[in-house]
């Protein structure tokens, strides 16, 4: 085969490949409902995110402030990065969005704002910290979920955030200052009292994060599951879990066996065995964090027997947490990679 | 020297769309506008379409109202086919401790939100013969996701 033959094959190919990704026309709405609405509502009215529907928001923001965040996301604050969406792709998304409002939004360039950052750092203390957290880190928890009844009804976004610092030009920033977002705590702070340079000032503060927002370390790589070979046998072991899950603290909810409810009864396979428990203090601080926790839960090891082998195994929670872009769910997941670990360790001894 | 060129753009084309089709999406999720037990009812009957028997459907709810929640609509729903599961629990330990798999479903308001891992997450180099149940699960769960975000 000459080169050049080769390489066109080659060429081929790739263009197959990239052309069945690139060429479809994309739909906006689809798009949404398919990657968005879960977190912001089917009309953008909030949840697990904030809202995106509202005027203030709508005019407030620049396409590409809404492009820039869907491709970076907020990266430990939920809000995924979309680096697998085309350009074509991201463009419907942001075109529906527009969609909820009339009018054109604001364009801003990318002027720097540079106010006294000293005096934006009192300010923000004063003013804005309660909030948005005393460096920046945004609010806890998610939005408006489950009803929960909360002390803010829209989650204050964290403004220390890479992903937000690199989609917002200072003007932007201004914006919100300036005139507010209505239907959301974040109120005017004109009508508040601060005076245009002072908000000028927050704005260079508020700026001022960019140097301490670095991306965080590299995700580690995690391995997918926790295991020990237990060197008892298979009712040992699971007495040993049962009894190291209550030394823990937990509370034994349900034993059965792996193919429970799959396959005809007396037919279960009695060599697998799963021991789900609950910790209803550590469940409901798992769930103010994240709604979506619920696939950790509830906590369970499962206990296998094969060629006189007995292993007890778990997932790993440091792998999980992973899916999860949520800084502070990181934080419980290291807890219970603990809590797995010693207990798996106190059984298998 | 030309096709040095040609080189490079292939390369970092083929990379290109080796990194968009490795960065699948993490968790899976769907919003449908149905309420939770019409929701709950929807995904049970979506799963025996796609030929999966419930092994458990369990109530996360015990504690909820307690702590400030103004509701208790929130389960979580394992499932699996008996062969499936019989035949990766066998032979794939580090999917051992994930089955049967599982979809958490619970009420935000009037709307009912559902949440599943990627099972592409678990796709491992060490044992490529497990990739075919994962690709199958995460199409499954997709269709399944899309059939509730559209029934109302
Ligand atoms: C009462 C709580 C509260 C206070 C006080 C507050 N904010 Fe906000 N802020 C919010 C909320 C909630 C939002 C999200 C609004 C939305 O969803 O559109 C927000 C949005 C913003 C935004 C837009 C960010 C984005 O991602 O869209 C900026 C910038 C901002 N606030 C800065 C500040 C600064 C600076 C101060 C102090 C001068 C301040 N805020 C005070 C609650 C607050
Ligand atoms: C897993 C939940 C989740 C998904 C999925 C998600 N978001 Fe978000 N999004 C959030 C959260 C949470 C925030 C607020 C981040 C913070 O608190 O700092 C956010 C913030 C945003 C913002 C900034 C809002 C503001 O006030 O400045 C935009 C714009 C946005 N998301 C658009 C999208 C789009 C478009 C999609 C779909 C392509 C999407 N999001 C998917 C959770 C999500």
């Amino acid at each position: 085969m000459t080169l050049s033959l080769k390489y066109h094959i080659l060429l081929g190919t790739v263009f197959l490949l990239a052309s069945a990704s690139l060429h479809a026309k994309p739909n906006g709405e689809q798009l949404y409902s398919t990657h968005c609405s879960a977190c912001h509502g089917a009309n953008g009215d909030g949840g697990v995110g904030v809202p995106l529907s509202l005027p203030d928001f709508q005019y407030g923001v620049t396409n590409d402030y809404l492009t820039k965040t869907i491709r970076l996301g907020r990266p430990g604050r939920i809000m995924p990065a979309f680096t697998n969406l085309s350009n074509k792709e991201v463009k419907a998304i942001v075109k529906h969005i527009r969609s909820w409002a009339p009018g054109k939004p604001f364009k801003y360039s990318n002027k720097k704002i540079n106010g006294n950052v000293k005096h934006g750092k009192e300010i923000y203390a004063k003013s804005c910290a309660a909030c948005h957290g005393a460096t920046g880190q945004g609010g806890k928890g998610t939005g408006v979920t489950f009803s929960r009844p909360r002390d803010l009804p829209v989650i204050a976004p964290a403004l220390n955030n890479p992903g937000f610092l690199a989609s917002a030009p200072d003007l932007m920033i201004k914006t919100a200052l300036m005139n507010g977002r209505e239907g959301t705590p974040m109120l005017s702070f004109l009508k508040q009292g601060l005076s245009e340079k002072d908000i000028d000032d927050v704005v260079s503060y508020v700026r001022s994060f960019e140097k301490n927002s670095a991306v965080k370390k590299i995700k580690e790589k995690h391995i997918p599951y926790l295991s020990y070979e237990s060197p008892n046998s298979m009712e040992e072991t699971i007495a040993n879990v049962k009894k190291a899950a209550i030394g823990k603290n937990f509370r034994i909810i349900r034993e059965q066996y792996l193919n429970e409810g799959l396959v005809k009864e007396g037919k279960e396979n009695k060599k697998q065995m799963m021991v789900y428990f609950c910790n209803f203090d550590f469940l409901n601080r798992a769930l103010a964090i994240d709604p979506r926790v619920g696939l950790f839960l509830p906590c369970r090891l499962t206990i296998t027997e094969e060629n006189g082998k007995v292993t007890v195994s778990s997932i790993n929670p440091l792998f999980m947490s992973g899916f999860f872009n949520n800084e502070e769910l990181d934080k419980l997941c290291q807890e219970m990679h603990q809590v797995y670990t010693d207990m798996i360790e106190e059984s298998t001894f | 020297m030309k096709y040095k060129n040609l080189t490079k753009v292939l390369i970092s084309l083929t990379l290109f769309l080796f990194i968009s089709a490795s960065q699948a999406e993490q968790l899976l999720m769907a919003r449908t506008n149905q309420g939770f037990p019409e929701a709950m009812l929807k995904l049970q009957e979506t799963l025996s379409e796609f030929k999966y028997s419930l092994s458990r459907v369990q109530r996360i709810d015990i504690g909820l109202t307690a702590s400030g929640y103004q509701t208790d609509k929130y389960r979580i729903v394992f499932f699996g086919t008996e062969k499936e599961i019989a035949h990766l629990s066998k032979k794939y330990p580090h999917l051992l401790p994930y089955i049967p798999w599982k979809i958490a479903i619970f009420a935000e308001q009037q709307d009912t939100l559902l949440v599943s891992a990627n099972p592409m997450q678990l796709s491992d180099k060490k044992y490529p013969d497990a990739d075919k149940y994962l690709v199958k699960w995460k199409k499954d769960i997709e269709q399944i996701f899309q059939i509730l975000r559209e029934s109302e």
